[in-house]
C-alpha cells in the first residue's frame, strides 16, 4: 500500500481535493481532480490529471506524478470545494463569498461562471464560508456566520436564508435525502433540516452526551440514509443512526488531532477513509461476513477496538449495519494508516473506485491508484 | 563567530524615497518598514504617506524553492528522530542516504528551475546557486558523512567530479551522432575529457574509432588501449590491501613512463596526461574548466592512495596552479579549499556569508551535528551552532505567510531556545479564519503554551461576540476553559433576556452540558433557562423546586435577584399547585425559602416595600396571604 503512494509538491498548502465525476455507468477510473489552496497571498484552485484514459493500468499502478492541467486565481483561501457538473465546480472562500468556476477542457482555461461576493457575511465583517453541497443546479452553503444559504447555478440571487440557523460556526454540510440536509457545528451537534417546512427550525437536533467538542465532517453511508459518520476536534470518529435516538451508536478514537473530513467509499460502503490535523490518513474498513479481513497488503495495520455508546435497541440484526455495531465480535474493523508518517496535517481527501487523493499542509498531494476496496 | 565584518555592507535604493529626506525605520521579523520623516536637511519639505518594506530575503517567495523547504523539512524530520543509542557503525550509512536525500531534492528543485529559466531569465542566478550548494553538499558528504578513506577517497571524489561535469556526455553524443566521429573537432576533447575524469573505459571505445581511421599507427593505439586497461583501481570490497594496490599502480605508472621515454606516442601527445604530470595536465586548462577538477586528475594520475589529510596540501597547491595570478579566488572556491582542508567551521561561516538563506548551512550543520562531528563549543549567547543556524533559518520561515507552519518543527527541535522563539512568534500569527485559528492553537497545545492557547482563544471569542455569535464565542471558552470569558458570555444573554423578555440562540443554552459547569453564571443561565422550561411545560412543582435551588445556592447575580422575586410570584398564586400533599408542602418550602431570602437580601427586601410597582405590592400581599396558610 505505501509503495503506491508518492507526493507530489505543488508549492501551496492544500486545503481541498475533489474527484471530477466519473459515471457510475462506465467503468472508468476517475482521472481529473481539483485543489484549492489557502494561506497564500494568492490562492489558486487547480485541476490536475493522472492520466487514466479510460484505459488498463499497468500493474505497477504508478505512472507517475499528476499533471497540472491549468489554475485560477482565488481571492481568499479555498475552505470548501465541490464538483457541480463534468465541468464546473463551486467554492467557497474566506471572504464568504461562494464562486462557481467553468473548466473549459478543450483548451484547459477556466472562467467565472458565476459569484455572490459576499453570500455570508456579518455586519461590519467578512464571514468565511466553510461548507457546500450540492445536487445541479441546487447549492447549499454554511458560513461562520450561523447561516444556511440555498442558491441555484443558474440564478442571480438566492434561493433561501436561514438567517440564525446556529449561535455557532457551522463546519460542514451534507445531504440526507434531496430535501433534507445535515449541518454540523462548533458545539458538538448535528442537526437535521428539512427545506419542505417553512419554519427556520431544524427538525433534529443530536449531540453526544459528553463535552461538547466541536464537529468538524460529515458524511452519509451512500446506501443506508440513516447512517451518518461524523468526526470532530478530538479526532473522534462517531456513527449515528438518526432515526434512532438523539447519541451516536459508536465511537471510535481514530485520530490524536482534529478530524478534518471523513468519507464513505460511495460504490463500497464497508470503507470508510479520515483525515485529520494529526497528519495520518485512516482506512476503516469493516467485514462482517468472516472473520478474515479481506485484505492486508503490508502497510501498518492498527485493529481499533471501538466501544458502543449504546447497545442497538432489538430490532433486525442483520439490517443493522456493521459501521454502528462497531463490535469485533460482530465483526472485524480494520484500520490502515495511508501515508508515511510525518507528513503535517492532511487537509482533505477523496476516493472514488480504486483512486484516493489527498492534500497536507505540507504542500504535498499524494495520489493512490490501488486502493485495495 | 562573526566579530569582525568580513564584506562590506550592501546599499539598497529606496526609489521612491525623495532625496535629502531623513528616513525612519523600524526592524520587522524579517524586513524593515521605512518612511520619509518630516526632517530634511535644507530647503521645504513635502509629507509623503508613503511606507516602504524593504525585504531581505526573496528567496522563500519563490514558488520552485517552496518545494526544497518542504520536502528539506519532511527529511530533516525524519533525521531527527533516528535513534541516539544505535552504534555510530549503523548509523553511518543512513546518514549518508539522508544526505542523499537532501541532495536529490536541491538537484529536483535546481532541474525545475533550469526547465523555466530558459524561459524567465532571472532564475539563472538561482539556478547556479543550487548547483553551487549540491556541489558542496556532496564534498561534504564524501569527506565528512562518509568520511572515506585513502583509496575510496579518490574514487569518491571522482564520482564528485564526474557528477558535477556533465557536458563532456553531451559533447559525446554530438561526437557519435557525427557522421564521421574521428574526425570531429571535438572528438579529441572528448576523449581527452574522458581520460581527464578517468572513465577510461568509454575513452578506449573512442580510441578505437581513431584507431581503424588510422590503420597505419595501429600498434600505437593498440599500446594505448592496452595502458588504459591496465591502469588499476582500487577496490573497496576486494582483497587487495592497499599497500598491494600502491605497488600495483607504481608498476603500471612506471611502464606508462617507460612509453613515454622511448617516444612510442611521439605522434600523438593527447594522452600524456596520464602520466599525472602537472603541467601537462594545465595544458588542458579548458577542458578542466575548474581547478578542483584539475586537483582530483591530478592525484588520480599522480598519487591515487591519497589520505584524507593530505589533501589540503594538494589541494592548496591546485588551486594556485590553477588561477592565474591575477584572479581573485571566488567564495566558492574558498569554501571547497576549507573542505578539503576538513574545516568544517571555517566551509559554515563561509557559506552562512555567501549565502542569502539560512536553508543550506542549516541543514547542512544539522546533519553533521547528528553524524557528531561539530565540536560543541558554546558560542557567545549559549545555544551551539547547530541551534544557532536552525533558529535563524527557522525564524525567517516564521516571516513567511504560508512557511510558518514548517519552522514549529525545527523549533521543535531546538532544546534551549525554540521553545521561547516559537511562543514569542506564534502569537503574531494573522488569524483571518477559524480554521486556522485551530491549526495554530492545536500547535499550541500540544507543547502546553497555555498563555498562548489563553490568549488566541480570548481573541477568538472577543471576535465571535463582537459578531454577536455567541454560541462561538462560548466555544472559544470552553476550549480554552476560560471561567471569566464564558462569565461574559453569560451576562450578555442575560442582558438580552431582561431587555426582551425572551432568551435568543435556544439551541445553545439548552444543549450546554457539561460546558454549564465552566462559571457560576453560565450554570445559573443553563438552570434558569431549565427553570423556564418546566415552567412553560406547567411541572410546577418541578420548577418551584429549581427556582429554590437557584435562590439558595447563591449563584444568582444580584441584578437577577428582583426577576427571580418576580418569577416566584406566580408560582405563589398558583391555586392549582396545592391539591396533593405534597405539593402543599412544596409550597411551604418555597414561601419559608422565600423568608430566607428575603431575610439575607433585605436591602432588595427594603427597596421592594418602598417602592410601589405593583410587582411589590402584590408580593406583599402574597406573602402576607401565605402567612395565613
Amino acid at each position: 500500500i505505501m509503495e503506491n503512494i508518492n507526493a507530489k509538491y505543488v508549492s501551496q498548502k492544500i486545503s481541498k481535493t475533489r474527484w471530477r465525476l466519473v459515471s457510475h455507468s462506465s467503468l472508468q477510473q476517475p482521472d481529473i481532480f481539483a485543489t484549492g489552496s489557502w494561506d497564500n497571498e494568492v490562492n489558486k484552485i487547480s485541476f490536475w490529471s493522472i492520466g487514466n484514459h479510460g484505459g488498463s493500468d499497468t500493474d505497477d499502478g504508478f505512472e507517475g506524478d499528476p499533471q497540472l492541467l491549468c489554475e485560477y486565481k482565488h481571492d481568499g483561501d479555498v475552505l470548501d470545494l465541490q464538483f457541480l457538473d463534468q465541468d464546473r465546480i463551486v467554492t467557497t472562500s474566506s471572504t464568504g463569498a461562494v464562486t462557481i468556476f467553468r473548466h473549459h477542457q478543450n483548451s484547459q482555461t477556466i472562467s467565472v461562471s458565476h459569484r455572490w461576493p459576499r453570500a455570508h457575511r456579518y455586519p461590519c465583517d467578512n464571514a468565511p464560508c466553510t461548507g457546500v453541497v450540492c445536487s445541479s443546479p441546487e447549492i447549499v452553503t454554511v458560513g461562520e456566520d450561523g447561516k444556511i444559504i440555498v442558491f441555484r447555478a443558474d440564478q442571480e440571487g438566492v434561493i433561501r436564508v436561514i438567517e440564525n440557523a446556529d449561535s455557532s460556526t457551522i463546519h460542514a454540510v451534507t445531504y440526507l435525502r434531496t430535501t433534507e440536509i445535515l449541518t454540523v457545528n462548533s458545539i458538538g451537534q448535528l442537526k437535521l433540516w428539512d427545506f419542505r417546512q417553512q419554519s427556520d427550525a431544524p427538525s433534529q437536533i443530536l449531540s453526544l452526551s459528553g463535552d461538547r467538542v466541536p464537529l468538524h465532517c460529515v458524511d452519509r453511508h451512500p446506501n443506508q440514509q440513516h447512517i451518518v459518520a461524523t468526526g470532530g476536534q478530538d479526532g473522534m470518529l462517531c456513527v449515528w443512526d438518526v432515526r434512532q435516538g438523539s447519541t451516536p451508536f459508536s465511537l471510535m478514537e481514530a485520530h490524536s488531532a482534529e478530524m478534518w473530513e471523513v468519507h464513505f467509499h460511495p460504490t463500497n460502503p464497508d470503507h470508510l477513509f479520515t483525515c485529520s490535523e494529526d497528519g495520518s490518513l485512516l482506512h476503516w474498513e469493516t467485514s462482517t461476513h468472516s472473520d478474515m479481513p479481506s485484505f492486508l497488503q503490508g502497510g501498518r495495520n492498527n485493529s481499533m477496538i471501538s466501544r458502543s455508546a449504546m447497545a442497538p435497541a432489538g430490532g433486525n440484526q442483520s439490517l443493522i449495519s456493521a459501521w454502528l455495531s462497531g463490535d469485533s465480535s460482530k465483526g472485524r474493523l480494520e484500520t490502515t494508516h495511508m501515508l508515511p508518517s510525518q507528513t503535517l496535517s492532511v487537509n482533505s481527501l477523496d476516493v472514488l473506485g480504486q483512486c484516493l487523493v489527498c492534500g497536507t499542509d505540507g504542500e504535498a498531494i499524494f495520489v493512490n491508484r490501488q486502493v485495495p476496496v | 563567530m562573526m566579530e569582525e565584518v568580513d564584506v562590506e555592507p550592501a546599499v539598497t535604493n529606496i526609489p521612491a524615497a525623495s532625496d535629502g529626506k531623513h528616513l525612519g525605520f523600524a526592524w520587522g521579523p524579517g524586513d524593515i518598514l521605512v518612511y520619509e520623516t518630516l526632517y530634511k536637511a535644507s530647503g521645504t519639505c513635502r509629507c509623503c504617506s508613503f511606507i516602504h518594506e524593504v525585504r531581505k530575503d526573496e528567496d522563500i517567495y519563490s514558488p520552485n524553492l517552496r518545494k526544497l523547504f518542504n520536502e528539506s523539512h519532511h527529511i530533516f524530520v525524519g533525521l531527527q528522530t533516528i535513534r541516539e543509542d544505535l552504534p555510530s557503525k549503523n548509523k553511518k550509512p543512513q546518514f549518508v542516504s539522508i544526505s542523499k536525500n537532501y541532495r536529490s531534492v536541491i538537484r529536483a528543485c535546481m532541474e525545475e528551475l533550469q526547465q523555466v529559466a530558459e524561459v524567465a531569465t532571472q532564475y539563472g542566478n538561482q539556478v547556479s546557486i543550487l548547483l553551487a550548494i549540491e556541489l558542496i553538499w556532496n564534498l561534504c558528504e564524501v569527506l565528512f558523512i562518509d568520511a572515506a578513506p585513502a583509496g575510496s577517497l579518490l574514487l569518491h571524489l571522482l564520482d564528485w567530479v564526474r557528477l558535477h561535469k556533465a557536458d563532456v556526455d553531451e559533447k559525446a553524443a554530438e561526437v557519435l551522432q557525427s557522421e564521421s566521429p574521428a574526425e570531429h573537432h571535438d572528438y579529441w576533447d572528448v576523449v581527452v575529457s574522458y581520460v581527464l575524469q578517468g572513465r577510461l573505459e568509454e575513452a578506449r571505445q573512442m580510441l578505437v574509432k581513431q584507431a581503424t581511421l588510422h590503420p597505419a599507427a595501429r600498434k600505437m593505439y593498440k599500446l594505448m588501449d592496452t595502458l588504459l586497461s591496465k591502469m588499476p583501481f582500487y577496490n573497496p570490497g576486494g582483497t587487495q590491501t592497499l599497500t598491494e594496490f600502491d605497488v600495483k599502480w607504481r608498476h603500471w605508472h612506471g611502464e606508462v613512463n617507460r612509453c613515454l621515454q622511448d617516444n612510442s606516442f611521439a605522434s600523438n601527445q593527447h594522452l600524456e596526461i596520464i602520466l599525472g604530470d602537472e603541467d601537462t595536465l594545465l595544458e588542458h586548462k579548458e577542458l578542466l574548466s575548474t581547478w578542483y577538477h584539475f586537483l582530483v586528475t591530478r592525484l588520480l594520475f599522480s598519487h591515487p592512495t591519497v589520505k584524507p589529510t593530505e589533501l589540503h596540501y594538494y589541494a592548496q597547491s591546485c588551486m594556485t596552479m590553477f588561477l592565474d595570478a591575477r584572479s581573485v579566488p571566488e567564495p566558492l572556491d574558498n569554501i571547497l579549499l576549507a573542505a578539503f582542508e576538513f574545516d568544517i567551521h571555517q566551509v559554515i561561516k563561509e557559506c552562512s556569508i555567501a549565502l542569502n538563506n539560512w536553508w543550506f548551512v542549516a541543514h547542512l550543520t544539522d546533519l553533521l551535528d547528528h553524524c557528531k562531528l561539530l565540536q560543541s563549543h558554546n558560542l557567545h549567547f549559549g545555544s551551539n551552532l547547530r541551534e544557532f543556524l536552525l533558529l535563524e533559518y527557522a525564524s525567517g520561515l516564521f516571516t513567511h505567510h504560508s512557511l510558518w507552519q514548517l519552522a514549529v518543527d525545527y523549533f521543535d527541535n531546538c532544546p534551549e531556545f525554540g521553545r521561547v522563539y516559537l511562543g514569542l512568534q506564534i502569537e503574531h500569527i494573522p488569524l483571518d479564519t477559524e480554521r486556522k485559528a485551530l491549526k495554530v492553537l492545536r500547535i499550541c497545545e500540544q507543547r502546553q503554551m497555555s498563555e498562548q492557547v489563553r490568549s488566541i482563544c480570548k481573541i477568538m471569542a472577543m471576535r465571535a461576540l463582537r459578531n454577536n455569535r455567541l454560541g462561538s464565542a462560548l466555544s472559544w471558552s470552553i476550549r480554552a476553559k476560560d471561567a471569566a470569558f464564558a462569565t461574559l458570555i453569560s451576562e450578555r444573554f442575560l442582558q438580552d433576556y431582561c431587555t426582551r423578555g425572551t432568551f435568543s440562540d435556544l439551541d445553545l443554552i439548552d444543549n450546554l452540558g457539561p460546558a454549564m459547569l465552566l462559571s457560576d453564571r453560565l450554570t445559573f443561565l443553563g438552570k434558569y433557562r431549565e427553570f423556564h422550561k418546566l415552567y412553560g411545560e406547567k411541572r410546577f412543582s418541578e420548577a418551584a423546586k429549581l427556582l429554590l435551588s437557584l435562590m439558595t445556592a447563591k449563584i444568582a447575580p444580584r441584578s437577577f435577584w428582583m426577576t427571580l422575586l418576580t418569577d416566584a410570584l406566580p408560582l405563589l398564586e398558583q391555586k392549582e399547585v396545592g391539591h396533593r400533599a405534597h405539593d402543599n408542602m412544596d409550597k411551604k418550602r418555597v414561601l419559608s425559602s422565600l423568608n430566607t431570602f428575603l431575610k439575607f437580601s433585605t436591602s432588595s427586601f427594603n427597596t421592594l416595600a418602598a417602592s410601589q410597582s405593583p410587582p411589590s405590592r402584590t408580593l406583599r400581599r402574597a406573602l402576607v396571604n401565605s402567612v395565613r396558610v
